[in-house]
């Protein structure tokens, strides 16, 4: 169960887990494809040769697996897709809930992870 | 040759300024795109797209990706993401100046620049965006099973969604700023005929309060200043668009009183060499269609120009 974007996609715990305990950036989009997840892929997708460093995955809010996102303590009292949440060195740095702009993803990924 | 002069500039990547690209770059007119958010506009926005002549069916994000292809296929280059610091339209040059330092220059422009959801601009707005306000009742309404929301506006995307939103929300009450509805009597009646919904008239909200989460709300009785407080779990926002002209105001190019670009039957404006394009112009309807349409114009006419 992936979403048809054209990112990486992260479909279970299990993968999520190996990403995080592989690279130091990652940055996870898990939505739908509505309205205000889509233009969240897409910034992302626009934003992966600038930020090589991070890695950029969204994984499917329905699917069962996504409750490892789901059920983040960063997470309460999100009501509002997508989530979402990035990592460094494996532990969340930062979440967010809804749409979010091209300035505020950069302002973010900038702050956590430095250019 | 200058890298940075084209013979076009078109500002904006939705479905108009794509288009423009599309019939621009097929000229081989060298075409520079620019948008301050992603490619698409608000067509990105739209889950399914039914009425799209040619295509059944097809999600607003796979038809923009499709025509910024075919606008990258046919030379244009396309800038996502850009800040505009100055925008200079002197009749033999136009100047688009980037906040990162970047200068960009063509003998013609398009503006395409769209339009975007209006928000209410009250205290608390942005810090609950999210964790109880939203805009979208398809995207968020199954978060709100079984508890009392607000939806604000008065046209016929608040009623519907309102309507829609009783499937999830034990409660919804439609807070408007009129004594009336602009929404085609169908969906005031639906809202009216349905148990589950209740109507504050004739008052706005002034702040939006909690913790984590939405909490409660304030909104003012606009006819006799009283303003009370009301506990609640969520508000959906549907106000309407505005037209994305805020980087032209008090500038040359003239807007009407909603500050949509004006233009003539060729979609040129008061200015030579300036064309405008989409939502952003002034217009009664605004569709992919009429945006595509609006986005070949301009460029025929771009074309005729240079």
């Amino acid at each position: 169960m992936v979403l048809p974007t054209n990112l990486k996609h992260v479909a279970t715990e299990a993968e999520l887990k190996q990403l995080l305990s592989e690279k130091e950036n990652v940055m996870v989009c898990c939505g739908r494809m509505g309205p205000m997840c889509v233009p969240v892929y897409d910034i992302m997708e626009e934003l992966q040769e600038e930020y090589s460093h991070v890695e950029f995955r969204d994984m499917l809010f329905d699917n069962p697996e996504a409750a490892v996102i789901r059920n983040l303590p960063e997470c309460r009292g999100f009501m509002g897709l997508p989530f979402t949440v990035y990592y460094k060195n494996g532990k969340v740095v930062k979440a967010t809930s809804s749409i979010q702009n091209h300035e505020q993803i950069t302002s973010i990924l900038d702050a956590e992870f430095q250019k | 040759m200058d890298k940075n002069h084209f013979d076009v500039i078109v500002l904006g990547a939705g479905p108009a300024g794509l288009t423009a690209g599309i019939y621009l770059g097929r000229a081989k007119a060298n075409t520079l795109i620019l948008d301050t958010g992603t490619a698409g506009g608000q067509m990105v926005l739209t889950y399914e797209i039914a009425n799209y002549p040619g295509i059944e069916n097809i999600s607003g994000y796979q038809l923009s990706s499709v025509m910024k292809k075919q606008a990258k296929n046919f030379g244009c280059t396309i800038k996502t993401g850009v800040k505009i610091a100055q925008i200079e339209l002197e009749p033999k040059q136009k100047i688009i100046r980037l906040s990162n330092g970047m200068v960009y220059t063509a003998p013609t422009i398009i503006l395409a620049t769209g339009g975007r959801s209006r928000m209410l601009n009250v205290p608390g707005e942005q810090k609950f965006k999210g964790r109880g306000i939203s805009y979208c009742a398809t995207c968020d309404g199954d978060f709100f099973q079984n508890k009392e929301i607000i939806v604000v506006g008065g046209g016929n995307s608040a009623l519907e969604e309102a309507v829609s939103l009783t499937k999830y929300a034990s409660k919804v009450t439609i807070l408007h700023e009129f004594d009336h509805f602009q929404a085609f009597e169908h969906a005031v009646e639906q809202a009216k005929s349905n148990p589950k919904i209740d109507f504050i008239m004739e008052s706005h909200v002034t702040g939006f309060y909690g913790d984590e989460s939405l909490k409660k709300i304030k909104y003012k009785n606009l006819s006799t200043g009283d303003e009370k407080e009301m506990p609640i779990d969520g508000v959906f926002i549907f106000i309407g668009y505005e037209a994305n002209t805020q980087s032209l105001a008090n500038g040359p190019v003239k807007l009407n009183k909603r500050n949509e670009i004006m233009t003539d039957d060729n979609l040129q404006t008061n200015l030579e060499g300036v064309f405008a394009a989409g939502d952003c112009r002034a217009k009664w309807y605004r569709q992919v269609t009429t945006a595509v349409s609006d986005g070949t114009i301009a460029a025929l006419n771009a074309l005729n120009f240079i």
